[in-house]
C-alpha cells in the first residue's frame, strides 16, 4: 500500500514535470516546423518567464558594479502573469529580428549557432541584472494541495497539469480551426508556395516566435514555484524538452507532448528507485534518448528520415 | 597571408608564396620562444599554455565543423577525457605519462565513435543536442563520481612528462614541446583536405545526398571526422592537464565547449591557421574586455550572433578574400591530358540494368507501379513520360535514394536492391541530378576527383592517377580549362558538364542522367546531344530521363514510356513516338481514356 502510494506520488510528480518539458517541447516543435531550425534558446524563454515573474512580484536587485539601480515592485500575481506574458511576446519579436531573420536564407547551422549565442546572451544579461542566487516564487494558489488515497497532490502540480491540457487544446483549436492557424501551417509546410498565395510569411514566423516565447515563458512561470528561478533552469529544461522532441518524433506535435511526459516520468521513477541515483537525475533522460536513437531513431510518431533528390 | 596556405584545399598546382610562408614560420618559432627571451610572469605563461592546448581542441572543430560540416558541442568533454586520463592515470593509478596519454586518446576516440554512430545518421540538429547531452553527462559524472574522479575538488599534482630522458619540468620547456605538437597537428589538419578522406568530408558537407550517390560512404566519413575531432580534443586536454598540474570539472564545462566553437567560428572554420588565430583571440579576449565586468559573457553571446551574421567565414576567411581581391590567383598550368579511358567490362550481353516488377508506393500513391525494364549494354535507354508519371521516382529507386516497395534491381547481374547508394556507386552506377548537385565550395577538379575515388574504381592506385583520371574526364566534357575554378562560380551549363565528368571519372558501368537537358539553352543542348552520342560511341551504357522529346529522339536507342507509374510503351524512338497511347498521354486523349482515368 505504502509502496503503491509512493510510486503513484512519484508518478504524479513525473507527469507534472513532464508537462513542463512538453510545453517547452511544443515551442521547439513549432519553431522547427516554421523555420526548420532548433532554437537553442527555447529553454531560456522559460528562464525569462520565471525572471519576469520575479521582476513584477518582487523587483530587481540591480547591479552596483554596472551602476544599475535595483528597485522593488509588488504587482498582484495574476497581473504579473499577464505582464510577464506581454514581455515574453516582445522578446519573441526581438528574437525573430535579432537572431533568426538576418540568417533566414542560410543553412541551418549558422542559425543554430546564432540561437546558442542568444542563449548565452540572455542568460548572462539576466545574471548581470539579477544576482546568481536562485529565487523562490509563490505558488499560483495559496493552498498546499490535497491528499487522495495517501497520495499528496501539490496544488502547483495540479495547476501545471491543468494548464498543459488547456494549452494543448488551445493549440489544436488554433491550428486546425482558425484561418491564421491554417496560414501558419501553410507557412511551415512550404514557405515559397505560401508566399505566392499571399500569406505574409515573415509575419507568420514572427507569430510563431511570439507564440513559442509566450508558451516557454508560461512554462517557466508555472515551474518556478517548484524548481526556484535560476539562470540555469532553462538549459536543463530545454535539454529534456529536446530529448522529448526526439523521443516523440522530430517535429511532431503529439510526439512533443507524449515525449515530454515520458521523460518526466522516467526521470522521476529512476531517481526514486535507483540507489544513489539522485545526483544523476538529469542523466536518465539522456540515456532514454540514446536508447531511442539506437533503436527507433525516428521517434514514436516520426516518419523515417529521408531526403528527396 | 600566403595564398597557398590560405587555400589548403588545392590538391595540385597550389602555388607557394614564399614570403608568406617565411613570415608564418618566423611567427610560429618566435611564439613559444618569447617566454625565454622576455621575462614573463607565470600568469602570462599560463595564457600561452591555454592558447596552445585549447588550439588543439579547436583544430578538432576545424575537422568536424569546417571540413565535415557537423556540429560538435562536446569538445570540452573530449578535452576533459584527455585531461582526466592523464590526471587519474599519473596521480591516482601511478601510470606512466605516455601510457595515460594513450589511454586518453583511446577513450576520446571511442567516445567519439560511439556518439558519432548513434547520431550522425540523423544529421545536424540531433548531433547538436546529443553532444550537449554528452557534455552534461560528462560533467555530472566528473562531479558526482567522487570515488574515482575526486569530484569537484579535482586532481592536483599532475606532473609534466619526460621526453627522451629530459624532464620537462621547466614550464617554458614544456610550452615549447606543446607548441611543437600543436604545429604538427596544424600541419595534419592543413594536409587533411587534400586527401581522399578530406575530400570525402568536404563533399559530405557540401552535398551529402550527392556524395552518397557517387560513392562516398557518408556515415563512415562523418563518424571518422567526429572521432578525429574527439582525439584532437583529447590530445589538447592531456597536455593541458600536465601544463597546469591541476584539473577540476569546471575546466571542461559546456561553456568551454562554446568557447571552442566560438574560437573556430571567429578564426575561420575552414582553416587550421584561422583556428589557431581564433583560439589566441578567445583566450586573450577576457583580458582585453575586463571593463565589461559582469556583462562580459553577455557580450560574448552577442558576439557569436554577430560573427554568424557578418563574418560567416571568420577572420581568416576575410583576410583570404581580401588578399585574393588584391592579387588574383594565377591558374595553374595544366599539361597534356591523356584521353579518357572508358574500359567498361560488363558481363557478355546481359542487360547492364534490369528492373523487375519495380514498385514504389508513398502511402496510397503508387508512384512506380510494377515496371520491368532491361537496359542493354552499350545503348542509350530513355525513360520518358508526362509530369508525375514516376520517372524521377524510378531513378531514385534505381540509384538507392529510395527503397523500393517491391521488385528487384539488377546491376550487371548483381542484385543491388538492398544496397545503399554509395555501395551501388562502388559497383559502377553513376548519376547526375536534374537540379545540379555539385560540391559548391570545391573546385571542378576536386568535384570530379571525389567521383573518381569510389570503391573498386578500376585504375591505378595513388593520387597522381586520380588527378589524371579527373583531368581526363574534364577534358572529355570539354571544360579542362575550368579545372581549378570553384564550381559555384561556373555558369550553369558548365556545372552540368562538371557533374557528368564527376560521374565519368568513376568508370561507370551504367550512367544515370536525370533530365540532363533541363535548364540548358539551345546551343548547350546541341552540345549535350553531341556529348551523349560520343558516350554511346565509347560503349557506355546510359539510362536517362528527360522531357525534351527532340533530345531523347536524337540520342536514344530505346525508349520506355511511363504513365501513372506503369509502362505504357517501349521500343525504338520511331515506334514509341507513333504509339497511340503515348500520343494520348502527352497530347490529351479520347473520351474513353479520360473516363477510365477518372
Amino acid at each position: 500500500m505504502d509502496v503503491l502510494a509512493n510510486n503513484l506520488q512519484v508518478l504524479f510528480q513525473g507527469l507534472a514535470l513532464g508537462s513542463i518539458y512538453a510545453l517547452v517541447s511544443l515551442g521547439f516543435v513549432l519553431i522547427i516546423r516554421a523555420t526548420n531550425v532548433v532554437n537553442f534558446a527555447q529553454g531560456d524563454f522559460a528562464m525569462l518567464g520565471g525572471y519576469a515573474m520575479i521582476l513584477f512580484t518582487v523587483g530587481m536587485p540591480g547591479n552596483p558594479e554596472l551602476h544599475i539601480p535595483g528597485f522593488a515592485v509588488h504587482v498582484p500575481y495574476w497581473l504579473a502573469i499577464a505582464l510577464a506574458a506581454v514581455v515574453m511576446a516582445l522578446i519573441g519579436v526581438a528574437f525573430n529580428y535579432g537572431v533568426y531573420y538576418p540568417l533566414r536564407n542560410r543553412s541551418f547551422l549558422p542559425v543554430l549557432i546564432s540561437t546558442l549565442g542568444a542563449s548565452i546572451f540572455l542568460q548572462n544579461t539576466v545574471l548581470a541584472l539579477f544576482n546568481p542566487q536562485p529565487r523562490p516564487l509563490d505558488k499560483l494558489f495559496n493552498v498546499e494541495g490535497v491528499t487522495i488515497g495517501g497520495v499528496f497532490l501539490d496544488s502547483q502540480y495540479l495547476v501545471i497539469l491543468g494548464f498543459t491540457i488547456l494549452a494543448v487544446a488551445f493549440q489544436y483549436f488554433f491550428f486546425e480551426h482558425t484561418l491564421i492557424g491554417k496560414k501558419l501551417q501553410a507557412t511551415s509546410q512550404d514557405k515559397d508556395m505560401a508566399r505566392l498565395l499571399g500569406i505574409p510569411v515573415t509575419l507568420m514566423i514572427i507569430i510563431t516566435f511570439v507564440y513559442s516565447a509566450v508558451l516557454g515563458g508560461l512554462a517557466g512561470m508555472l515551474v518556478a514555484p517548484i524548481l526556484f528561478v535560476s539562470i540555469g533552469m532553462g538549459s536543463t529544461i530545454a535539454l529534456k524538452a529536446f530529448a522529448a522532441t526526439i523521443i516523440g518524433g522530430f517535429g511532431d506535435v503529439r510526439g512533443a507532448i507524449v515525449g515530454g511526459l515520458i521523460i518526466g516520468v522516467v526521470e522521476s521513477l529512476a531517481a526514486y528507485h535507483i540507489p544513489n541515483g539522485v545526483p544523476y537525475k538529469d542523466a536518465y533522460a539522456f540515456l532514454a534518448l540514446f536508447l531511442v536513437l539506437l533503436f527507433r531513431p525516428q521517434g514514436i510518431f516520426g516518419e523515417k528520415v529521408s531526403e528527396k533528390a | 597571408m600566403s595564398q597557398a596556405l590560405a587555400k589548403p584545399a588545392v590538391p595540385v598546382g597550389g602555388q607557394n608564396n614564399l614570403p608568406g610562408l617565411l613570415l608564418l614560420a618566423v611567427l610560429a618559432i618566435a611564439f613559444p620562444l618569447l617566454p625565454y627571451a622576455l621575462h614573463v610572469s607565470d600568469y602570462v605563461l599560463n595564457i600561452f599554455m591555454n592558447s596552445v592546448t585549447y588550439a588543439m581542441a579547436v583544430l578538432g572543430m576545424v575537422v568536424v565543423l569546417g571540413y565535415a560540416g557537423q556540429i560538435n558541442l562536446a569538445q570540452a568533454a573530449f578535452f576533459g577525457i584527455g585531461a582526466y586520463a592523464v590526471g587519474l592515470g599519473t596521480v591516482s593509478w601511478g601510470l606512466h605519462f605516455w601510457v595515460s596519454f594513450a589511454l586518453g586518446m583511446g577513450a576520446a576516440a571511442i567516445a567519439g565513435l560511439v556518439l558519432g554512430f548513434t547520431t550522425l545518421r540523423l544529421g545536424g540538429h540531433y548531433l547538436a543536442m546529443i553532444t550537449i547531452s554528452f557534455q552534461q553527462i560528462f560533467d555530472l559524472v566528473m562531479v558526482n563520481w567522487i570515488d574515482v574522479t575526486r569530484g569537484p575538488d579535482g586532481i592536483p599534482g599532475i606532473e609534466p612528462p619526460a621526453l627522451f630522458g629530459l624532464h620537462l619540468t621547466d614550464k617554458r620547456a614544456y610550452l615549447l614541446f606543446c607548441a611543437a605538437v600543436l604545429y604538427l597537428l596544424i600541419w595534419f589538419v592543413w594536409w587533411l583536405p587534400s586527401t581522399r578522406l578530406g575530400r570525402a568530408m568536404r563533399a559530405v558537407r557540401d552535398n551529402e545526398l550527392a556524395a552518397g550517390t557517387i560513392g562516398v560512404h557518408t556515415l563512415r566519413t562523418k563518424v571518422i571526422a567526429f572521432a578525429i575531432s574527439a582525439v584532437l580534443g583529447g590530445i589538447g586536454g592531456s597536455l593541458y592537464a600536465a601544463g597546469f598540474s591541476y584539473i577540476s570539472p569546471d575546466n571542461f564545462s559546456f561553456l568551454r565547449s562554446i568557447e571552442f566553437l566560438t574560437a573556430v567560428l571567429l578564426g575561420g572554420a575552414q582553416s587550421p591557421f584561422g583556428a589557431a588565430l581564433g583560439t589566441v583571440l578567445i583566450v586573450l579576449l577576457p583580458e582585453w574586455l575586463r571593463f565589461l565586468k559582469s556583462l562580459y559573457l553577455a557580450v560574448y553571446g552577442l558576439g557569436v550572433i554577430l560573427i554568424m551574421v557578418f563574418m560567416p567565414e571568420g577572420i581568416w576567411g576575410l583576410m583570404r578574400n581580401t588578399f585574393q581581391r588584391v592579387r588574383k590567383p594565377r591558374a595553374p598550368v595544366i599539361g597534356a591530358v591523356p584521353a579518357l579511358n572508358f574500359d567498361i567490362k560488363t558481363q557478355d550481353d546481359r542487360p547492364v540494368l534490369k528492373l523487375e516488377n519495380l514498385q514504389k508506393h508513398f502511402g496510397g500513391l503508387r508512384a512506380v507501379d510494377g515496371i520491368d525494364v532491361a537496359v542493354a549494354p552499350g545503348t542509350v535507354h530513355a525513360l520518358i513520360g508526362p509530369n508525375g508519371s514516376g520517372k524521377t521516382t524510378s531513378l531514385n529507386v534505381v540509384n538507392g535514394i529510395y527503397r523500393p516497395t517491391a521488385g528487384k534491381i539488377l546491376l550487371d547481374g548483381i542484385d543491388v536492391t538492398q544496397l545503399k547508394p554509395h555501395d551501388r556507386a562502388g559497383l559502377g552506377m553513376g548519376r547526375t541530378f536534374q537540379n545540379i548537385r555539385l560540391f559548391q565550395t570545391m573546385t571542378a577538379l576536386e568535384n570530379v576527383m571525389v567521383g573518381g575515388q569510389r570503391d573498386n574504381n578500376p585504375m591505378e592506385a595513388g593520387g597522381e592517377a586520380l588527378v589524371t583520371r579527373a583531368l581526363s574526364a574534364l577534358h572529355f566534357v570539354g571544360i579542362l580549362e575550368r579545372a581549378h575554378m570553384i564550381v559555384r562560380n561556373l555558369p550553369y551549363g558548365h556545372q552540368r558538364l562538371v557533374e557528368i565528368a564527376r560521374a565519368l571519372a568513376a568508370h561507370p558501368k551504367l550512367l544515370l542522367l536525370d533530365e540532363p537537358g533541363a535548364g540548358l539553352n539551345q546551343t548547350e543542348k546541341h552540345e549535350l546531344v553531341g556529348l551523349l552520342k560520343r558516350l554511346r560511341g565509347h560503349g557506355l551504357t546510359v539510362f536517362l530521363i528527360d522531357h525534351d522529346m527532340g533530345l531523347v529522339e536524337k540520342v536514344s536507342d530505346k525508349i520506355t514510356v511511363l504513365n501513372f507509374g506503369k509502362k505504357i510503351a517501349e521500343g525504338t524512338p520511331q515506334e514509341v513516338l507513333r504509339h497511340p497511347d503515348v500520343i494520348a498521354a502527352y497530347l490529351g486523349e479520347g473520351p474513353t481514356h479520360a473516363a477510365a482515368r477518372a
